[in-house]
């Protein structure tokens, strides 16, 4: 079929382009420029003094460096990162999986709300770091306790805010689901799911800070194996220097999830993200 | 065809078990293939009816027609058209386009040249891959309104569609969905509360009164022979019908 041309189309003007000189002025002075210098001056400010302080309590920047080298050519670090990431990426899975499932039930069903709130509510006032001795009771120091301490401290904000994900959408668009003819499963997968993924995601970024403490924390309890065992280990025996490195990588591993978790996020959740600036 | 048959609908009044008349008894016949507005002031039931007649809700008394079938849920060959555009805000606008043919489980590939037909149809195949967000108003309600057309629907139900936009962006909708109306031959009622657009779109206009919501008065809108020169302005019974249906309003509401 040939379209009847009835309507001149809408037509934009291409952008002009931005001059290279305005870009490198904007980069030098931007916000990234200033990270840097902080960081850079923050390290010169610690190496100075670090190397006048006693190395039980404190060790210089290139003390860390060399430690690092160390640790990872005896393969000590690459063995620990290993232990640490498998329960953490199961514990992950789950976390997603049980938090999404249980958001999404209690949402739908008022009368499955009720059954599971006074739960749901008591598990998330109470700290879970006092659960973990009754975990590691029932769930051993191994993979298992691991596991299930990740979840416990990572679920909740994946529950609350599918629930209110999915509570939050707007009858407007029900309606529209509705004019059209939508069946409750359509419903259900073309709008209130769709327009819920903003939330999910929101809640999986808070959720893999929540995972990386609890899997540390897990493994101070069990002392034995994994980044938080090096932590417990080298802190026992003031191998500060040491000390320092399976933090720094827990830090860098911390940082690239969620910033991996925020590129989907920003790339998903673009439509509400730019909603919320307009309103 | 629509036939609205002595509809009547209340509403619980917020924190007492009073009801309010929202609509009392309310006749209203829009013949085939012809524009007929809904003319009142806020509060005098004609979104409801609306909403009656699209199926999203059940009248107290009485009862809707279309095509001689009584209307008891949403039809697939009544499709709506919102006021605040009610697009998908996840979907692009070929993706919005495409989401009633979807709903009827029609395949991908036909479903997106159906959707990109009807999306040139309002002048935006050059805007198939943007978001609701990266449109203005008047193209949001442009892919508004090829949504409810890409079923090719017996009825069209417009909620208000013009009321959220500019003045000017308001007249160039209008003179393109009638050009565009009057290539498709559905049957739509209209809901305004803007007498100019009343008297630019409409066959008949059904002049509503508010509390209880009900019918002042039905006039065939004499300019209607001439809204698709778009010379509705200076026709010569314009500002007699204006002022007449203004009085119609004043009466309902004094």
């Amino acid at each position: 079929m040939s379209p009847v041309p009835l309507i001149v189309p809408r037509r934009s003007l291409p952008a002009r382009p931005v001059p290279t000189w305005t870009k490198a002025r904007r980069l030098l002075t931007g916000p990234n420029a200033i990270r840097v210098v902080s960081v850079l001056v923050f390290l010169s400010i610690w190496e100075y003094y670090g190397r006048a302080a006693s190395p039980i309590f404190m060790a210089p920047p290139s003390a860390i460096l060399k430690a690092a080298v160390e640790l990872f050519k005896t393969g000590a670090m690459q063995r620990a990162m290993l232990q640490t990431l498998g329960p953490f990426c199961l514990g992950l899975l789950l976390t997603i999986v049980i938090g999404v499932v249980v958001g999404i039930s209690i949402a739908q069903s008022k009368t499955l709300e009720c059954v599971l709130d006074p739960f749901i509510n008591a598990l998330y006032a109470i700290p879970r770091v006092a659960l973990v001795p009754l975990i590691i009771l029932w769930a051993g120091l191994g993979f298992a306790g691991k596991v299930t301490i990740v979840v416990s401290t990572a679920v909740f904000p994946i529950i609350v805010n599918t629930y209110s994900g999915v509570r939050d959408v707007r009858g407007a668009l029900l309606d529209v689901g509705r004019a059209y003819g939508c069946t409750s499963r359509q419903s259900f997968f073309k709008i209130i799911l769709p327009s819920a993924v903003p939330f999910i995601m929101a809640g999986i970024r808070l959720a893999i800070g929540l995972a990386i403490i609890g899997i540390v924390v897990a493994e101070f309890f069990t002392a034995m194996s994994g980044l938080g065992g090096l932590i417990v280990e080298y802190s026992n025996n003031f191998a500060t220097a040491r000390l320092f490195v399976p933090i720094i990588v827990l830090a860098i591993g911390g940082v690239l999830l969620t910033e991996a978790v925020m590129f989907v996020e920003r790339r998903i959740s673009r439509w509400r993200i730019s909603e919320q600036e307009r309103f | 065809m629509i036939v609205c048959h002595k509809v009547s609908k209340f509403f619980a009044k917020h924190a007492t078990s009073e009801l309010t008349v929202v609509l009392d008894r309310v006749d209203v016949t829009v013949p085939a293939g012809t524009l007929v507005t809904l003319l009142g002031p806020s509060g005098c039931g004609k979104t409801t009816l609306l909403r009656i007649t699209a199926g999203l809700i059940t009248p107290d008394e009485g009862h809707v027609t279309i095509s001689g079938a009584r209307v008891e849920k949403p039809r697939k060959d009544v499709c709506m058209v919102f006021q605040n555009f009610g697009l998908l805000p996840w979907r692009t606008a070929l993706g919005n386009v495409e989401f009633p043919l979807e709903v009827d489980g029609m395949p991908g590939a036909e479903r997106k040249d159906v959707a990109r037909h009807f999306l040139s149809m309002v002048g935006l195949s050059e805007h198939a891959g943007h978001y609701p967000h990266e449109l203005s108003g008047g193209m949001q309600q442009r892919v508004g309104i090829a949504r409810a057309l890409v079923r090719k629907p017996v009825i069209i139900l417009m909620d208000e569609p013009f009321g959220a936009l500019d003045a000017q962006t308001r007249e160039s909708l209008q003179q393109d969905f009638l050009r565009i109306w009057a290539n498709t031959g559905a049957t739509v009622l209209f809901v305004t509360h803007s007498l100019h657009e009343a008297l630019l779109l409409s066959d008949q206009i059904v002049v509503m009164a508010a509390a209880p919501g009900r019918i002042a008065k039905v006039i065939e809108s004499p300019v209607a022979k001439s809204r698709l020169e778009g010379n509705v302005l200076s026709h010569p019974d314009y500002a007699a019908c204006r002022a007449e249906l203004a009085r119609c309003l004043q009466g309902g509401s004094a």
